[in-house]
């Protein structure tokens, strides 16, 4: 995966996580071309397009887009099941997520983004997992220092 | 000074906020305390000013000032200081910035921390952003983590290890000794993760490849371990929908894919798990489809055996009948990927591919439509062309172009008789006629000139299209052509395919002049209308109408129909004697093979290999061969080759199929003596009109409104260039080289290449030969089209390559004498 984006229907930005590197003007371009392009979109279209040289993949769930980038050899259909499978995890840590939920809490939506997948590929297919090691590491938080290595 | 408000009060703050102005003002008195509280060195907020920060970030606003905070957060001993801080930094702070480098010994402590989530962080932030250095500095704390027997950590670390790979292949190897165990894990998120790491190295070293297939003998294990999920019960753990672990499944069978890739053993071993999965999967959900496509897809890939292949095309055939669109279109993309090979068993499906056709998604339409005019072959034409004309008059106005070009092509391929080839050309013209190729239109009158025993057909079926509709000038430039050429036929009413109609010649006339006045002809429209009347003074009757016509015309504003008229003029009163000769039917044209591979069409859907345009103008010495030229291109994502061709035994590719034939059609090979037309020639010049009327079709003419050019003249080697001005497309410019040879010896091997500036393309056709003869006894001529949308300044630069007197000539030079008029 080169990136993904969550975007509501208005175009407003919630997430972007970039795993290729490019600068925060050629970030912002494509993210306001692709979500332009997304949302003039018809609702009984398919979830793939090809846009410049990437096959896109991307999904509506009430108000928020998810939208990702994968490369040419990437399987698309499992790229959706990729989405779900994020979303159901926002769903069972938030309680019936909205978009609202991601809005004030994104760092949240990074940190349980960042235990499902790692430089673009899934690191963990277990529900069960990610969802655990969220909540070791929500708990440690409340310790004061860490001990030294 | 009061503690910095929370994340979530500045959140709900800036939500309040009813205008972009209001908004703004709020951010900035917010970054603006942000930016004090830094300055006073607070740690105790600075995690929450940094989150802060990062919101503003994703609305849209600068937060560079927040980057070096980032860096004091990661050292922090806090686990929420480093949470934010490491989120911080992949926002923040790609590898592009200088600050980056700073946290690479920070992650290094990191790595080696007590504590698995702090590991965690320091991993995910290396596996996601980190730059060639960093990686080539921690690449070995990396690989240590990936032999640790916590397999929370050592899932991480092997996609950390994929991207140290990306970022710094020739570290590969040192990762090789930690993967001998790593598929005998239990732990799931660590086997997937150990198939991605094994697969990007096998892609990436054919070395590493063979050694995994014979020395580890992956395949096996492989097997061993997809069988497992298959077989195994219900795991609440992984279960999809039913299916255990799909991601897994799906990352297995790509890499099974890359193993089995031709190499025999390794498919054989794989055969009948793939068979299992393929049979055994359920496809009620995309899940189960998302595995089965992967499974199609390494059985097309590997060396696989028939039966097993029958059985990927059938899966991708109920693929088409899914009810869901998603599965639709990823089956006929995969069946365009394999239909070169497995041409037959796709063939069985083309009766669905063909109902695609109607689907209401523009990509599956565009998909289905290349699908389409790939399966024509000679059996089904007929049939596929109902369909695809069908299409045609349906289809938006971004698919008629390709369409019509596809449908053109399939046609001359397999057209059953000479009458269904025109009856389908005039269908297309008819329904599609503005989007057609401007080249189309010389091709199909040289289609109808060989078809001689059609002509009669031809000029009344398209002379009936006129009456209804003169607003498609492809269309009405052929049908005034053909009227010219076989007016006789019309008025003798001589059809015999069908009812002949009863028309007179003043009829005939009416229709031509009203092209000729009407506003919706095109100045090239009005040139093929007069031209015909002209011919017809020779094929009809009432000539003095004819005269008083031509006469009108002599003192047309328009320069091109004025001159034409003049000439014709003079053809009437000095040159009489002349004009049956020179206005008598065409003889039929030679049509050079060109025709290259099977491959019908290719769409906008395949991209071409981009070219890098590291200079402004740069040239290339290759040969002549190349099809696809480094001449400068247009940078950027939309990126069209230049499609240099060679002599016409040489087919293009990318697309060039119908421009190749042009290419050979528009200029004559050979015998016939074509000097370089003079600009504005005198009335008494018989052999500008011999130019025009004998062997090279009218189309070539030049415009006098351009006046021609030297664009190179240097030992002996003359080039001009003539212009026209491309139809309908009025920011295509076309030129017409015409190179000449004074001295004594002959140029051979002659080849010139051409670049322009960026914002230009460049588009060069076959050159009528490659030898430039001594003495001014011929010329070589080549056609270039230049499309200049923004209409800058035209210039270009010229490189000519050959063989004079036995020694080898290279030249470059600039053109920028190009007259205002070729550009604006």
């Amino acid at each position: 995966m080169q990136f993904m984006l969550l975007f509501s229907r208005q175009g407003k930005l919630r997430l972007q996580k970039w795993y290729v590197p490019l600068s925060d003007k050629e970030r912002k371009k494509i993210s306001r071309d692709l979500v332009q392009t997304i949302l003039a979109r018809k609702p009984k279209m398919c979830s793939f397009l090809e846009w410049r040289d990437l096959k896109i993949v991307y999904k509506r769930y009430a108000s928020l887009y998810f939208c990702c980038a994968v490369e040419d050899q990437d399987n698309e259909l499992i790229t959706l099941e990729i989405i779900h499978r994020y979303v159901e995890l926002l769903d069972k840590y938030f309680g019936s997520v909205c978009e609202l939920d991601i809005i004030f809490n994104f760092e949240k939506a990074y940190f349980i983004l960042d235990e499902f997948l790692l430089g673009g590929e899934a690191q963990e297919t277990s529900k069960k997992n990610v969802l655990k090691a969220i909540e070791q590491a929500d708990l440690l938080q409340e310790v004061r220092l860490l001990t030294d290595p | 000074m009061p503690a910095p408000i929370r994340l979530r009060e500045l959140i709900r703050t800036i939500r309040t906020a009813r205008t972009q102005a209001e908004e703004r003002e709020m951010i900035q008195k917010e970054c603006a305390a942000i930016r004090s509280s830094f300055r006073e060195e607070d740690n105790t907020y600075r995690c929450r000013n940094v989150a802060k920060l990062l919101y503003m970030h994703m609305l849209g606003y600068p937060a560079h000032f927040g980057q070096l905070e980032c860096l004091k957060l990661i050292a922090s001993q806090k686990f929420t200081d480093k949470r934010i801080g490491y989120l911080g930094a992949m926002l923040l702070l790609d590898e592009r910035q200088d600050v980056h480098l700073l946290m690479t010994n920070c992650i290094k402590n990191d790595l080696n921390h007590s504590t698995q989530y702090v590991q965690g962080l320091a991993l995910c932030t290396l596996g996601c952003m980190g730059s060639s250095e960093m990686c080539r500095d921690l690449a070995g704390e990396v690989e240590k983590l990936l032999k640790t027997s916590n397999s929370y950590l050592r899932k991480k670390a092997a996609l950390c290890a994929v991207h140290v790979i990306r970022k710094v292949p020739e570290l590969m190897e040192m990762f090789l000794p930690a993967t001998k165990n790593l598929l005998s894990e239990k732990n799931h998120g660590v086997l997937h993760t150990s198939v991605v790491l094994l697969t990007e190295m096998c892609e990436r070293s054919p070395d590493m490849l063979l050694h995994f297939r014979k020395v580890c003998l992956l395949v096996p294990q492989l097997v061993r371990i997809l069988k497992n999920l298959i077989m195994s019960g219900y795991s609440p753990e992984h279960d999809v929908s039913g299916i255990s672990d799909p991601f897994l499944q799906v990352r297995i069978l790509r890499l099974l894919r890359i193993l089995g890739r031709s190499d025999d053993d390794s498919s054989e071993a794989m055969n009948d798990i793939l068979a299992q999965v393929a049979t055994n999967t359920e496809t009620s959900k995309n899940v189960g489809n998302a595995i089965l496509y992967e499974t199609v897809l390494t059985i097309m890939d590997i060396k696989s055996e028939s039966g097993l292949r029958v059985l990927a095309i059938n899966i991708l055939g109920r693929f088409l009948l899914n009810n869901d669109k998603n599965i639709r279109y990823v089956a006929l993309t995969s069946l365009l990927k394999t239909v070169q090979t497995d041409h037959n068993a796709v063939q069985r499906h083309r009766s669905t591919i063909v109902d695609c056709l109607k689907d209401l998604d523009v990509s599956i339409k565009r998909r289905a439509m290349e699908l389409s005019f790939a399966l024509v072959n000679g059996n089904n034409i007929r049939g596929m062309m109902k369909e695809l004309l069908y299409f045609l008059d349906s289809c938006d106005p971004e698919f008629k172009a390709d369409c019509a070009s596809g449908v053109f092509l399939a046609a001359e391929k397999y057209a059953p008789s000479k009458r269904w080839h025109i009856d389908t050309i005039m269908r297309v013209l008819t329904t599609a006629g503005s989007y057609v190729r401007d080249d189309s239109v010389p091709n199909l009158i040289q289609l109808i000139t060989n078809s001689v025993e059609m002509h009669a057909y031809t000029v009344q079926r398209l002379y009936k299209a006129l009456l209804d509709d003169i607003s498609q000038q492809p269309l009405v430039q052929v049908s005034s052509w053909c009227i010219g050429e076989y007016g006789d036929l019309l008025v003798s009413g001589q059809c015999e395919e069908e009812e002949p109609i009863q028309v007179t010649e003043d009829e005939v006339l009416d229709v031509l002049e009203g092209l000729l006045v009407s506003n919706l002809s095109t100045p090239v429209t009005r040139g093929y209308s007069l031209t015909a009347i002209m011919k017809l003074s020779t094929r009809f009757s009432s000539v003095n109408r004819i005269k008083k016509v031509v006469s009108i015309y002599s003192s047309s504003i328009d320069v091109e129909l004025q001159q034409r008229a003049v000439e014709y003029n003079a053809l009437f009163k000095k040159y009489d004697h002349m004009r049956p000769a020179l206005l008598e039917r065409m003889p039929i044209m030679e049509k050079t093979a060109s025709n290259g591979p099977t491959e019908i069409m290719q769409t906008n859907g395949e991209t071409e290999p981009s070219v890098p345009d590291t200079k402004h103008l740069p040239l290339v010495t290759q040969p002549a061969n190349q099809a696809n030229d480094l001449l400068d291109l247009l940078g950027g994502n939309d990126v069209v080759p230049v499609i240099q061709t060679t002599l016409p035994t040489k087919p293009a590719s990318a697309g060039g199929e119908l421009l190749d034939l042009l290419g050979d059609l528009s200029l004559t090979g050979g015998p016939t003596v074509v000097p370089a037309p003079a600009p504005s020639v005198p009335v008494s010049q018989p052999p500008f009109l011999l130019d025009g009327l004998s062997s090279q079709p009218l189309f070539n003419d030049t415009s006098a409104a351009i006046p021609p050019m030297t664009a190179y003249s240097k030992n002996g080697l003359k080039i001009e260039f003539t212009f026209e001005r491309a139809n309908p497309n009025p920011n295509i410019a076309v030129i017409t080289i015409h190179a000449t040879n004074t001295t004594e010896a002959d140029m051979t091997e002659f080849v010139f290449q051409a670049a322009v500036p960026k914002t230009f393309q460049l588009q060069l056709l076959s050159p009528s030969s490659n030898i430039v003869p001594a003495l001014n006894q011929g010329s070589v001529t080549q056609v270039i089209r230049v499309l200049n949308p923004q209409k800058q300044q035209l210039r270009m630069r010229v490189k000519l390559t050959y063989t004079h007197k036995g020694s080898p000539v290279q030249d470059l030079a600039e053109v920028n004498n190009f007259p205002p008029q070729s550009w604006q």
